[in-house]
């Protein structure tokens, strides 16, 4: 099973460092990551493999969207199949 | 697969365009319920609601935590109680008391299905039936009733149409003290549909599965919001692009309700396309139209404009999702959407161009406010010509009015929530009770017979 993150808000140091350590300790595989930086303003796409996760999908996503507000960075982790589903015929 | 494109449109269609599932509506048969007795009867009604819905609210919320869309509603409909209730149908309020309670210990906000279908006569067990209406109504807080009064197939019932203006009347003053709550929570429908997931007007039809689960989908800011984004184009680009996006909104609220179904061991029913508003800014149908190119909704070009994107909607919609069904339309509620409220405020909108548009869209004379002493005949004959669109045109169509008990036209009555708040709007102070004294049957249209 597998889950986006996206990371969005005001460039600093140690983004990616935060976020996939959370992930780490969440027991969380990161497929894929692309970045970007638009003037100073971050975003950051993320794959990854939730099936090992230590906790239900849904409590994740809410640690994923708490863990940001601490960072100063809004985070949503969401399952893959909403965007298959809206963007695939 | 999908593009970093794709998941930043999707995230920001919910975070600034209230993208959402408007609502999980469990449909549960209640045919298994009926007892010798109507106690007996609400007892088990009670049971099997809380125990078919007891998980309602929790996958409701894992679901939109784990896809990241919320889900607003978590909602329940039920079998006609007038077919529960036949043989004890003076003891009805017992079966609706016993539903209202289901709904608080299930913590859903509105249960539907406190109804009959009456479209072609009236059975000596629904007359009883349909005068407990307003006091049940003004007794409960979360029961929705609706009343079918006519169909293409069978023509209209007059004889019901005429007692519906009544009582109309009658669940506002009972509740005048809550501007009139009782008839907000009623629909008069011509061509009900079995599988509607949106209130008032819910009820599991009896040829459904004895468990399942409608979704209706919204997405109003969304279309406005792609809309924006093309301000130029013409109106084949226009309707392209609201196609495109009634896609991708129904394609989310396909996955949702497929993934509820399985996970409440109910059958997936449908999913319903109709863009529902609310009285949150950026979440109006109203100023969809608008931003198509009507200065104000209710202006000349408003009705074709709402064709337009009803149409579209649609298009988008059932080629997203493997089962269409409910309303699926435009909702035009009045009161529940803020680009509605303000045309009406300025008196740009009328009941006449309301009338209108039900012509073209879903689904009705919805949440609208008029005086408290419009007459019930006036009711009725407002209920009997939605109807008579409906049964011509073969579509829904429905009248959820709220007479406004000791206010007038320019008042306000206010409800708060989703139901939000409606100024009284005229009516035409002619008078129509000859023709609802009249009673009887309006036949069945020439085109129904198309066997």
């Amino acid at each position: 099973m597998r889950a986006v993150v996206t990371v969005t808000g005001k460039d600093r140091t140690g983004i990616i460092a935060k976020v996939s350590n959370f992930l780490w300790e969440k027991g969380a595989n990161i497929e894929d990551i692309s970045q970007t930086i638009l003037g100073e303003y971050f975003a950051m796409i993320m794959i990854v493999d939730v099936s090992n996760a230590k906790c239900e999908l849904a409590k994740l996503a809410e640690e994923c969207t708490e863990m940001g507000k601490q960072i100063g960075m809004t985070i949503y982790l969401q399952h893959e199949d909403i965007f298959n589903a809206m963007h695939n015929v | 697969m999908f593009s970093n494109n794709d998941v930043l449109e999707t995230i920001a269609m919910v975070q600034k365009e209230h993208l959402d599932i408007r609502t999980i509506t469990m449909g549960i048969s209640l045919l298994p319920c009926i007892r010798d007795s109507a106690e007996e009867t609400a007892t088990k009604v009670y049971d099997l609601v809380c125990k078919k819905a007891e998980n309602i609210v929790k996958t409701a919320s894992d679901l939109s935590g784990e896809y990241g869309i919320p889900i607003v509603n978590k909602r329940v409909s039920v079998t006609p109680v007038s077919l529960i209730t036949a043989s004890f149908p003076e003891k009805s309020p017992l079966i609706g008391k016993a539903l209202d309670n289901a709904a608080k210990t299930l913590g859903i906000d509105f249960l539907g299905g406190y109804s009959a279908l009456v479209h072609k006569s009236t059975a000596d067990y629904e007359r009883v039936f349909l005068r407990t209406i307003p006091e049940v109504l003004a007794s409960t807080e979360r029961l929705c009733a609706s009343v079918n009064v006519g169909s293409s197939k069978t023509g209209i019932n007059m004889e019901a149409v005429k007692m519906l203006g009544e009582i109309f009347k009658e669940c506002a003053q009972l509740t005048k003290d809550k501007d009139g709550i009782a008839s907000a929570k009623l629909v008069a429908f011509c061509n009900a549909v079995e599988d509607n997931p949106f209130m008032a007007g819910a009820f599991h039809g009896v040829g459904e599965a004895d468990t399942v689960i409608n979704v209706g989908v919204s997405g109003p800011g969304v279309v406005k919001h792609a809309l924006e984004q093309i301000p130029n184009a013409d109106l084949t680009e226009v309707a392209e692009l609201i196609k495109r996006t009634a896609f991708k909104i129904t394609r989310a609220g396909q996955l949702v309700a497929k993934e509820a179904a399985k996970r409440l061991n109910a059958q997936f029913g449908i999913v319903d396309l109709s863009l529902a508003p609310t009285p949150a800014i950026g979440d109006s149908v109203a100023q969809i139209l608008e931003e198509m190119g009507i200065e104000t909704v209710g202006g000349h070009g408003t009705t074709v404009a709402l064709a337009l994107l009803n149409d579209a909607v649609k298009k988008g919609g059932v080629m997203a999702s493997s089962r269409v069904g409910g309303l699926s339309g435009a909702f035009i509620p009045v009161s529940e959407d803020i680009g509605m409220i303000r045309s009406a405020e300025k008196g740009a909108i009328t009941l006449d161009k309301l009338e209108a548009m039900t012509c073209v869209c879903s689904v009705g004379l919805d949440m609208i406010a008029i005086p408290g002493d419009t007459p019930a005949t006036t009711i009725s004959a407002m209920i009997a010509d939605e109807a008579a669109i409906g049964m011509i045109n073969n579509k829904t169509t429905a009248v959820r009015i709220i007479p406004a008990v000791g206010k007038k036209v320019g008042d306000e009555v206010s409800f708060g929530g989703l139901l939000g708040r409606a100024p009284v709007l005229p009516v035409h102070n002619c008078d129509s009770s000859k023709l609802i004294n009249r009673g009887g049957n309006i036949p069945a249209p020439i085109h129904s017979f198309k066997n």
